[in-house]
């Protein structure tokens, strides 16, 4: 704050016969402090509010009104991602090789797909959980399951996982390939043992940024998956995950300090995801 | 080995025909269930009609469009003013060691679960407009501030890259013809980024007219025409996410024939945004 302040100082004596300057500078800079402050405001406020309020009564292993207990939506959230990532994690490299490996670039069908992705890429939540209610669970007769809300968030997930390996494989230098095809491998062996792990780093982060998106997500999931508040018991079984779980008590306004409490423990999980994240970009741009 | 590399180059080709096969099948899902509502009510009934009323049979689906417009104006209003700004900031003005602070923040703002947003600006927001302005605090204002707030992390991430991207000579012209750091970021960079900029606008505009949980805490959800920002409204995606649990029959349909308004929406959004990236390239 001291050196803003002088730094604002500067500024005035330097541009005394320019206040142009000078008030896009406050401007700027005000801006940023703004954008600080909101967000303090609300992890501040979240953490004040939600930490005195985290009991171990909440990580029962069974939820009951009594309780509140967010371990069931937690550990359903953890087989969400698993399970998302299962079906979206193959789809999405494969697609990636086909697009950054196989095809030649003026392949029209290239086009095509690059266009359903980023149509993909735009559609809201909720009409991915409209989609997943009307496919997964009606025509497809899941019902509400950890299945179907799994299917729908892998499509939701599908672009980002695209997108991030196709940067990481278009990274690796194509003397890699070269050096492979020269040693006689063929163009699958040089895919799995040469071009694929040399991408790790950045296929790591694309899947990093959808474990991100997965634990965010709500609307996408309250029709597909379901809103059971206990674990789910299999494929087939409905159950909540912490975002849902987090919409369902603050909705039902009973249980403010447990939604506090519910809260800090969704952030702590995505700052721990962000920060495995940059963790992981460190470690790429290190590599290269 | 020819086989097996046949095959491989065939799955790969399968897989990524994925992404087309969903988009063919939600469109195809969406539209067979909601074409034949719009037809039922008529087009004309359902996109103009004042009143939502299923219990009567009324679907006018005309105060949730203008619901949508409205809220994602207002979050325009905040969002890009303040997003830009803060670009500029962290592009051209702040040091190293502050960006590297700054930078995990803004994406921690961009990873924070829109259930988390509706909840704070339902402890926070809500209370403040009550106060402050009046009303129940459940209003189209109260919805503009938080999904102002929610777009800004898409607006600051792609503004500033676009910033990043143009060429430091235009800067360093500037200088040259003796204007200062200020004048040659706001005259010589900020115009060159401009379409970049655009960009991060329209993705904001897709984030805030998609946003479903946040608004829906904080809106009011009244079927309604807007009449004043300290009123509530219901947008398009609360409509769905409402209703859904519970509808039926052609209310049911009705509330699909919504959700293809508003992707209809979203893809004049997308296409835009296709449009203005070729047109940057």
């Amino acid at each position: 704050m001291k050196t803003l302040f002088q730094t604002f100082r500067l500024k005035q004596l330097r541009y005394r016969h320019d206040p142009f300057s000078l008030a896009i500078w406050l401007l700027v800079t005000l801006a940023t402090l703004a954008t600080v402050a909101i967000l303090l405001l609300l992890v501040g406020y979240i953490l004040v509010k939600g930490v005195p309020n985290i009991h171990l009564s909440l990580f029962a292993l069974e939820y009951n009104s009594e309780n509140v207990s967010l371990l069931p939506a937690l550990i359903n959230t953890l087989m969400v991602i698993l399970l998302t990532l299962t079906i979206a994690g193959p789809l999405g490299v494969f697609s990636a090789l086909y697009l950054s490996e196989y095809a030649n670039r003026s392949n029209r069908f290239v086009g095509w797909i690059r266009l359903a992705t980023e149509t993909l890429a735009g559609i809201p939540s909720i009409i991915y959980g409209l989609f997943g209610m009307l496919f997964f669970v009606t025509f497809l007769h899941w019902g509400y399951s950890l299945l179907a809300g799994s299917c729908t968030l892998a499509i939701m997930v599908l672009p980002l996982m695209m997108r991030t390996t196709e940067e990481a494989l278009h990274s690796v230098p194509d003397a890699y390939r070269e050096g492979s095809y020269a040693l006689g491998a063929g163009r699958l062996r040089t895919i799995f043992t040469i071009v694929l792990p040399a991408a790790m780093p950045g296929i790591l982060a694309g899947v990093i940024l959808s474990i991100g998106r997965i634990v965010g997500e709500s609307a996408a999931l309250i029709y597909t998956a379901g809103t059971a508040s206990q674990i789910a018991t299999g494929l087939f079984s409905s159950g909540r995950t912490l975002s849902v779980h987090m919409y369902n008590i603050s909705n039902e306004g009973l249980y403010i300090s447990q939604t506090y409490a519910t809260a800090v423990v969704l952030l702590l999980l995505v700052a721990l995801i962000n920060w495995i994240s940059n963790f992981a970009a460190g470690k790429l741009t290190k590599g290269s | 080995m020819r086989r097996k590399e046949q095959f491989a180059s065939y799955l790969f080709l399968l897989t990524a025909c994925i992404s087309i096969a969903a988009v063919i099948l939600i469109c195809l899902f969406l539209f067979a269930n909601g074409i034949p509502a719009m037809r039922e009510i008529g087009l004309f009934n359902f996109l103009s009609g004042r009143v939502w009323r299923p219990s009567n049979d009324l679907y006018g689906i005309l105060p949730m469009i203008l619901g949508s417009i409205y809220v994602t104006a207002g979050a325009l209003l905040l969002g890009v003013p303040l997003g830009i700004l803060t670009a500029v900031y962290l592009a051209n003005f702040c040091s190293r060691e502050l960006h590297r602070f700054l930078k995990p923040l803004i994406e921690l703002l961009a990873g924070i679960p829109s259930v988390v947003y509706g909840f704070f600006g339902l402890v926070v927001l809500v209370p403040f407009v009550r106060q402050t302005f009046g009303g129940s605090g459940n209003s189209i204002l109260t919805a503009s501030l938080l999904l102002g707030i929610m777009i800004l992390p898409t607006i600051i991430g792609i503004s500033e890259a676009a910033l990043r991207a143009v060429p430091s000579s235009y800067y360093e012209g500037s200088l040259a013809l003796g204007a200062s750091h200020e004048r040659s970021v706001i005259f010589a960079i900020l115009p060159a980024a401009k379409s970049g900029i655009l960009t991060g606008v329209v993705l904001g505009v897709g984030r805030a007219i998609g946003e479903t949980m946040a608004v829906m805490m904080v809106a009011g959800n009244q079927t309604r025409m807007p009449d004043g920002i300290l009123k509530g409204i219901r947008t398009l995606t609360s409509n769905i996410a409402i209703e859904m649990g519970y509808a039926a029959d052609l209310h049911r349909e009705a509330l699909i024939a919504t959700a293809v308004v508003l992707f209809v929406f979203i893809l004049i959004i997308n296409v835009s945004f296709s449009l203005l990236k070729r047109r940057s390239v």
